[in-house]
């Protein structure tokens, strides 16, 4: 039980994560001209920090108990 | 080939495929070895959250406002991140309480309360009208617009077709049979539609490759990547904006920070997202990779939203072409036939399978806690006396698909017009958050109230209606319009748009905003007002608490049933053979064979009867069904106090129980100390044992071999002889002494020497001891000073003993005092309380380690190997006993070189009572 508690816990903390990174600050930062690898910054930003958030629910939430 | 006639074969061709899948998978589910019992499929059904607004109109809203429209799918991913803490609870408790919908869980959580399952059921219907409008308009859209092929035109107006010429009400009736066929060809145990997730699983995946495919050719085959997508958005007028457009867009940030609140609530409640997730789940372990398969989907599947749109409107400058179909009007464009077929099929997916789902979900909500609750409860129906209702509740279920089917077209037709894909979906979703308070706090919080959940539901969904669905409605000139610009009889406080005079925000910010303030407001104010009842305590308590405790049976139950009764109750509304399978297994897992035993109709039975009958028609249907068959009887208060008598008890024995074991562990460290102990006593047994034979073994030695020489030398001359005879004497001598000691010893320390207490005055017997002694002295030529004190108290001792000790330390003191100039030296000194005798020799004076050596038995100082031992090395050991017994110490002060001072005491008499044991060993 303590593992499913610790699981959850780190599962929480990504929500957490997630809100600031999709949030005010954070994305105001990118919203900004300009390009990355021929794509405006704010959405390369969204969809890289999108796809790192999944990694680590994948990598969290795929742990042995 | 985009003719008529082939659109319309492939999509029926399509539709068939899917009732094929489902056929398959129900067939497989029946043989006990289901397709879908896998967490792929569990993932895959879960996109069912990505419907015809996703595939049509994302593109729609990003080319409007850029990345407006990824707080719908981040929000999910975000939520999906709790699901860990959040859905494991609610899968248990839903499992528990064999939970058949939404609004049933929120129903059985607030005390299996009829009421608020019809409220919530009634919210869910009006709520998602919208939403099912949304894809009606976007088949129908499709499908007119393939068919202008190869002229790119948009739809006419509605209201300008009559209604039997209007495709979205064909649509929708196709629909409708559709799912009645799919998801109402019998009735299934627990709602586990396993053909229906086996098909939605299914065109997920037909939905993504169809996105992805026109993503690709827009991203790739129209343009040269996405660089040079955006490079040239980047050089238009018009689009450069949309490329940092969170400040551009009305609301900014508070507008994506809302939209993201709202889709984390959607992806919990929405009726079809409860329905898959939730009801269709076999196994909780499938979350692990839903959790992150589900966001990885909709990730791929937002990819290409983004070029898509630009490209679209690139294509079609001057908004000739309406956003939501650019997904379908750039392959057209383009001449690509294959591909606008494959979006076509795959919108076709992603609409049908949110009708199926939606539909399904609801008319099971409408059923079960709407229709059947109302139903039963009018006795003038009898509908207890009907031997078979598995037919009326799949006749209400059909009728409820078509209902809400045609509700959905009217809202088409009503106010689908007015507003673009995405801003009809967002008001459905504004409408399933109001679930938010009362589902999440019902499992989180044991405080809140039937009461307080359906004033809050209330609440919220006045507030939502007016803030709205008023507006779109007005919008559409259903309504005066004045009604949005004036307020309400003009009141301009009240204006639907910005209640309360709060402005600046948009529109579904600003109604997610009223409508949650009034709905958690209501739901915790009138819950911390009120209190609950019974049953709504024990639904919290199973609901909050469900991983703490095993699930509690029917405990609180009183009544009188028969289990032929219950049998024919289950009979009646899940058919013969799913209630006998029902029964056997009950009595199998009581060890007991059924139909041949009868059951007890006990509390238990009941209650398991309620919960399978709460599997095929909701909680509070089957709390009304078996409260009408068994005679239930209150708890009376005798009863109750009864109850509450017994979990005392409970609570005291625990306490009982915390408090034994903890005198357990200390007696366990008492007897491991004692053990310590007697380990310890055992290894001094055996070192005294061998110790006394070596003791034993040294002068029988000295004995035996001189005895020897007699015997084998008769002609030893005499003097000689007498030396030997003389020497056996006085070993034999020794030896006796030795002897004697041991058992002295033996019987001093296990305490059954025998004592005669008396009262002795310490003059007396040092001058006893000494004059005993002079002898020696004299022999010795020691000289011996004696100072006695003029009078001592009388002590309480054994003189006999006394005198052995004064004698063993006087001999010790003959033995080791000076050889040449010996002195001793004899103290007697009243201390008051106690009386002190010192002897003191001047001989060469015991080394610090040896002190307490000396007083363990057979031990002497000195080395014993090369100094020949003088006595035997029990003298002391046995004073000591003596000495201690008695109430007194006896000890030693010595410096090498210097004599030793050997000193006693014993305790005054009058002073103090004498010891316990000498007093009890007088009294003997």
């Amino acid at each position: 039980m303590a593992d499913f508690e610790a699981k959850g816990q780190r599962m929480i903390a990504l929500c957490m994560l997630g809100c600031v990174l999709f949030n005010f600050p954070i994305l105001a930062l990118f919203n900004v001209p300009g390009t990355l690898l021929g794509i405006p910054v704010l959405y390369a930003y969204i969809f890289i920090a999108w796809a790192l958030l999944i990694a680590l629910m994948a990598w969290v939430v795929e742990q042995r108990d | 080939m985009l003719q008529g006639w082939v659109v319309v074969c492939t999509s029926f061709a399509y539709l068939g495929l899917l009732f094929a899948i489902a056929y398959y998978a129900d067939r497989r589910a029946d043989l006990g070895r289901s397709i879908i019992a896998n967490p792929y499929i569990y993932a895959l059904s879960l996109a069912v959250y990505a419907t015809a607004w996703t595939f049509y109109g994302s593109v729609g809203r990003a080319a409007s406002d850029g990345v407006g429209f990824l707080p719908i799918y981040i929000g999910p991913t975000l939520m999906i991140a709790l699901w860990w803490v959040v859905m494991r609870k609610v899968l248990r408790i839903s499992k528990e309480n064999r939970i058949t919908s939404l609004a049933d869980f929120i129903a059985s959580r607030y005390g299996k309360s009829a009421l608020l399952g019809g409220l919530v059921t009634v919210i869910a219907v009006i709520g998602i009208v919208p939403y099912i409008s949304l894809q009606l308009k976007a088949v129908s859209n499709s499908f007119t617009i393939v068919l202008q092929y190869p002229a790119i035109v948009m739809p006419a107006k509605v209201g300008a077709v009559p209604i039997f010429e209007d495709t979205a009400l064909w649509v929708a009736l196709i629909l409708a049979l559709f799912t009645i066929l799919f998801g109402t060809r019998h009735l299934y145990s627990a709602e586990h539609h396993e053909g229906m997730v086996a098909a939605i699983a299914f065109e997920s995946l037909v939905k993504l490759l169809a996105f992805i495919a026109v993503g690709v050719f827009v991203t790739f085959g129209i343009y040269d990547g996405f660089g040079d997508v955006f490079s040239r958005a980047a050089t238009d007028q018009e689009l450069r904006p949309l490329l940092t457009p969170l400040e551009g867009v009305a609301g900014g940030y508070a507008s994506w920070v809302w939209l993201t609140v709202l889709s984390m609530l959607a992806i919990m409640f929405l009726p079809r997202q409860f329905q898959v997730a939730v009801i269709e789940n076999t196994d909780e372990k499938h979350l692990n990779k839903a959790i992150w398969l589900f966001p990885l989907y909709m990730l791929a599947i937002n990819v290409f939203v983004l070029p898509i749109a630009f490209g679209g409107r690139l294509h079609f400058p001057g908004g000739i072409v309406d956003a939501d179909t650019f997904v379908l009007t750039l392959p057209m464009a383009e001449r690509q036939e294959l591909l606008a077929l494959l979006v076509f099929i795959g919108g076709l997916s992603a609409a049908t399978g949110m009708v199926i789902v939606e539909t399904i979900a609801l008319s099971t909500m409408v059923c079960n806690d709407l229709v059947m609750p109302v139903l039963l409860r009018m006795q003038s129906l009898r509908l207890n006396e009907r031997p078979d209702l598995t037919g009326l509740l799949l006749g209400i279920r059909r009728w409820a698909i078509a209902l809400i089917l045609l509700l959905g077209y009217l809202y088409f037709r009503l106010a689908g017009e007015a507003y673009a894909l995405v801003s009809i979906g967002l008001i459905s979703f504004a409408a399933v958050a109001q679930f938010a308070p009362a589902a999440l706090g019902g499992i989180f919080w044991k405080g809140g109230t039937r009461r307080g959940a359906f004033w809050g539901l209330l609440a919220g969904f006045a507030v939502w209606f007016y803030t709205l669905l008023l507006p779109a409605l007005a919008r559409s000139q259903w309504l005066p319009i004045g009604f949005l610009e004036q307020g309400p009889f003009g009141i301009a406080l009240l204006k639907p748009l910005q209640l309360f005079g709060l402005s600046g925000l948009d529109q579904i910010t600003h109604a997610m905003l009223w409508s949650l303030i009034a709905n958690l407001g209501a739901y915790v104010v009138v819950s911390l007002a009120g209190t609950q009842s019974a049953e709504e305590h024990r639904q919290a308590n199973l609901f909050v608490d469900v991983f703490r405790r095993a699930p509690v049976g029917a405990r609180f139950w009183r009544g009188t049933a028969s289990a032929p009764d219950l049998h024919n109750l289950l009979v009646r509304f899940v058919g013969a053979a799913a209630a006998d399978d029902a029964f056997a297994e009950y009595a199998r897992a009581r060890g007991l064979r059924w139909p041949q035993a009868q059951l007890p109709a006990d509390a238990e039975l009941v209650h398991y009867v309620e919960r399978q009958l709460a599997g095929a028609i909701g909680s509070s249907s089957a709390r009304i069904m078996v409260a009408a068959t068994v005679k239930e009887e209150a708890l009376t208060l005798d009863e109750a106090r009864e109850i509450l008598d017994e979990a005392r008890q409970v609570v005291m024995y625990s306490h009982m129980v915390e408090q034994k074991s903890k005198e357990l562990e200390a007696a366990t460290t008492e007897l491991r100390a004692a053990n310590e102990q007697l380990k310890e006593l055992d290894r001094m047994k055996d070192d005294f044992v061998s110790t006394v034979s070596h003791e034993l073994r040294t002068p029988l030695t000295s004995i035996r071999a001189f005895a020897e020489i007699l015997l084998a030398n008769p002609d030893v001359d005499l003097p000689e002889r007498k030396k030997f005879i003389g020497i056996i004497a006085k070993e034999t001598e020794r030896l006796t002494r030795l002897i004697n000691q041991i058992l002295d010893l033996a019987k001093l320390e296990s305490g059954s020497a025998e004592w005669h207490v008396t009262r002795v005055d310490m003059r007396e017997v040092v001058g006893d001891a000494l004059s005993g002694m002079s002898q020696v002295f004299t022999e010795r030529g020691i000289a011996v000073e004696s100072r006695l004190a003029a009078s001592v108290a009388p002590v309480s001792a054994d003189v006999d003993r006394v005198i052995q000790v004064l004698l063993n330390l006087l001999s010790n003191a003959v033995k080791f005092c000076d050889p040449a100039n010996g002195r001793i030296e004899v103290v007697l000194a009243d201390l008051g309380g106690e009386v002190r005798v010192d002897v003191r020799d001047n001989g060469a004076g015991i080394d610090e380690k040896d002190q307490q050596i000396i007083f363990e038995k057979f031990r002497q100082a000195g080395d014993t190997l090369t100094n020949k031992p003088q006595g035997t090395g029990l003298g002391l050991p046995i004073s000591r006993q003596i000495v201690e017994h008695l109430g007194g110490r006896l000890w030693v002060e010595s410096r090498p070189g210097g004599g030793a001072r050997f000193s006693f005491t014993l305790p005054a008499l009058g002073q103090e009572a004498a010891p316990a044991h000498a007093r009890v060993a007088a009294a003997t």
